[in-house]
């Protein structure tokens, strides 16, 4: 099938009418249908963020007594924590960025959704692996190395189901109407390629084959690093320079200048994440560490992107969806900021083994990730189902989450820093450092609370929407078989 | 432009870099790392955890213990001038609050994890490193009532209390305690109650004893940049200080 080429920049820009019904390429709303699948994935997703935001609340509840629910050994600090991580990294935001991604790649390619019934497959695996991998956390079985705490039989199970994701997203590429790629394929197609390799040379290295002593570790930093600056960096990204243009109603800024962001984070992002002073042989830290600095390179450039793009009028926004992409891209560049600082050794010096640390990874994942997925959640799925979504609801998410994230991420950061400080004055015993960190830890309580309140009213927005879709089904449905019974009724007489 | 091979060649290479930097080269590195000599004695370094101290450190990755325990000492950046070793400090305050057990510089080294699986060095300090525990703290008894009941042996602690790796029972009247329960009052146990550990809990606690990093490797601090004859004499008068572990109590 041959199409007429497009002789513009590769089009982010909104697709002229005549054009589009000149190719004989599936039309959006054709797009939107073929890609309900999609909506599994998502809702997965949100069930998985509000059991995530729960088991996080536990363990930062333990913060305010440490004996709360002490006696069940399923719900100890050591398994909670880690079950809330992995709930929230595989079970709500990579699999609301697969969704995202496949929606994408069939808008972009102008195509529908190849395979539906291999990202369904896909979609039940990984869901299965997720929670078998929790109960494994729960039950005292993860593997103890940060990031990758789901056991071999869940990892095996997340791996498969994101092939068959991926492959379903490859399919939908190759089959693309609208040959011209865009920047934001670069980082989609990227990301896609990226967390096989990364994810089964941890697994074959940590767990199947170990490697010897401190090179464990290496590996765990390694992967955990490329999962949150490549892998969440590029999808988050990639969406970003999608849904900003489109929200905003204008051009992105520079393709150029996203590109360049795309390359310099792929050399040098995927070379950050190995603390100063671990024991490794120790040009491995200083590498990190200058790789870590000049992250700041692609950092700028995005903000440099979204800043010019946004700036000036916007369309008036009826749902949330452009506060919760602006929201998650500022948070990016922050959370970029922030790592960049933590990666110079004198810094490092101060935050490493604190509260900062933390911060950072949640403004990356929350702050930044899910927050660009939850505006491009507003947007997709009324698209996909023809249904609207309650704005009441959107509205007062945005504000639980915005508001969540920084009760969250601010006192963990402070109160992370003067931990440091404190901990390497050895004329501060120990226990006090530990005090002076615990009205800090117990603010951050207040966020994992908002979070919780704001993914329920996620869930529920979505539950509602789906209710009102099936009870429409359910009285066309009706209607019909009433039509076709007096039909019948009439037909002997 | 059908540019898609592009970017997956693109993609290639970019992840193909950093594996081969993160992944190969130190694995070619100090992959085939073994056991070292130490100089004077000959002794083997390190040595395999004993039996119980490895089903410890089970219990230790099941619970995780290493989100709130690193498990890793900074070494010092700062080289010493010479004959002024008392101005040194660590990276951090790490050997200033007495974590370190070797007079070196050097502290936590790849060697000293060569055995471990999981390598657990955790990245929060939450509460104190663990790398010397079994250096500092030698008494059995101590850990297990610290792991039963935190407050009782560091008032404030945030540590949760670890009851589920322990039996309580009520005594018979007349009964006499297990040999190996916990002192009577641990974790406000009446004196009709006894408090024992499961196998888990001693495990766990010959995990801990069995952590300390030997000063049979680095005994000094490397002659870098020069010798400090001052301090080298100083380390071959304490070398042997370490205390060697406490079997946990039976």
């Amino acid at each position: 099938m041959s199409l007429p080429q497009s002789t513009t920049q590769p089009s982010l820009l909104p697709v002229g009418k005549a054009e589009r019904a000149a190719a004989s390429e599936a039309s959006p709303a054709e797009i939107d249908v073929s890609c309900r699948p999609v909506l599994l994935l998502l809702l997965g997703g949100a069930i998985w963020l509000v059991g995530g935001a729960f088991l996080g609340l536990i363990a930062s509840l333990k913060f305010h007594s440490p004996n709360l629910l002490a006696d069940c050994p399923w719900l100890t600090y050591g398994r909670v924590h880690p079950a809330a991580t992995n709930a929230l990294v595989y079970g709500a935001a990579m699999q609301a960025g697969l969704a995202v991604l496949l929606w994408l790649i069939c808008q972009l390619g102008r195509t529908k959704l190849a395979a539906p019934a291999l990202v369904i497959a896909g979609c039940m695996v990984w869901n299965l692996g997720t929670a078998a991998g929790l109960l494994g956390i729960l039950a005292g079985d993860s593997t103890g190395f940060e990031w990758l705490e789901i056991p071999r039989y869940g990892a095996a199970l997340l791996f498969f189901g994101y092939l068959a994701v991926a492959l379903a997203a490859m399919l939908s590429f190759h089959q693309r109407s609208e040959r011209q790629l865009s920047v934001v394929h670069w980082f989609l197609l990227s990301a896609l390629f990226w967390f096989p390799w990364i994810y089964s040379t941890a697994e074959l290295l940590l767990v199947v084959w170990p490697v010897r002593g401190t090179l464990q570790s290496v590996i765990a930093w390694w992967y955990a690093n490329n999962l949150t600056t490549i892998w969440f960096g590029f999808v988050g990204l990639g969406a970003g320079f999608y849904f900003v243009p489109k929200l905003t109603n204008k051009p992105l800024y520079s393709h150029y200048l996203a590109l360049f962001a795309f390359w310099m984070l792929a050399i040098f992002g995927s070379w950050v994440g190995i603390p100063v002073g671990a024991p490794v042989p120790s040009w491995l830290p200083a590498l990190s560490s200058f790789a870590g600095v000049l992250t700041i390179i692609p950092i700028l450039a995005v903000a440099l992107n979204v800043q010019k793009t946004s700036c000036g009028q916007v369309p008036p926004q009826t749902g949330a969806a452009l506060p919760f992409v602006l929201f998650g891209m500022m948070a990016y560049v922050v959370a970029g900021l922030m790592g960049c600082a933590a990666s110079i050794a004198k810094v490092s010096e101060v935050t490493n083994f604190t509260w900062f640390i933390p911060a950072q990874a949640q403004l990356t994942v929350y702050g930044f990730f899910v927050m660009v997925m939850f505006g491009a959640t507003y947007y997709i799925v009324p698209r996909l189902t023809q249904t609207e979504l309650s704005i009441g609801f959107e509205k007062w998410h945005f504000r639980l989450a915005a508001l969540g994230v920084l009760f969250y991420v601010v006192p963990l950061a402070i109160g992370g820093i003067r931990q440091g400080f404190a901990l390497n004055n050895s004329n501060v015993a120990f226990l006090d450092v530990v005090k002076g960190t615990l009205m800090f830890l117990r603010i951050s309580t207040t966020g994992d609370l908002l979070l919780l309140a704001g993914s329920l009213l996620l869930l529920l927005n979505l539950l509602g929407m789906l209710g009102r879709v099936g009870r429409a089904c359910y009285t066309t449905a009706m209607a019909a078989n009433r039509n076709a019974n007096t039909k019948a009724a009439e037909v002997p007489a | 432009m059908n540019a898609g091979p592009l970017v997956f060649l693109a993609a290639f290479f970019a992840a193909a870099t950093s594996w081969l930097g993160f992944v190969l080269v130190p694995q070619l590195q100090i992959g085939g790392q073994n056991q070292v000599e130490a100089r004077d004695s000959g002794q083997l370094y390190p040595s395999r955890r004993p039996g119980l101290a490895r089903q410890g450190a089970e219990v230790y990755r099941a619970n995780g213990c290493y989100y709130c325990h690193s498990e890793q000492v900074r070494s010092s950046s700062i080289v010493p001038a010479s004959g002024h070793s008392e101005a040194v400090r660590g990276f951090g305050g790490d050997v200033d609050r007495g974590w370190g057990a070797r007079k070196s510089l050097v502290q936590s080294v790849a060697q000293d994890y060569l055995y471990d699986y999981p390598v657990m060095l955790g990245s929060q300090r939450v509460g104190p490193d663990l790398a010397n525990i079994g250096a500092r703290q030698t008494n059995a008894v101590w850990l297990l009532a610290h792991l039963y009941n935190p407050q009782d042996t560091s008032k404030g602690s945030t540590m949760p209390p670890y009851r589920f790796l322990f039996t309580k029972t009520r005594l018979k009247p007349g009964e006499k305690p297990a040999p190996d329960a916990l002192p009577s009052g641990t974790g406000g146990t009446t004196a009709d109650e006894q408090v024992v550990p499961t196998d888990d809990a001693r495990a766990l606690v010959a995990y801990l004893l069995s952590l300390h990093s030997e000063s049979l490797v680095y005994p000094e601090t490397p002659p870098w940049p020069k010798p400090n004859p001052q301090a080298e004499a100083a380390t071959n008068a304490t070398a042997a200080t370490n205390q060697p572990a406490t079997p946990p109590a039976k």
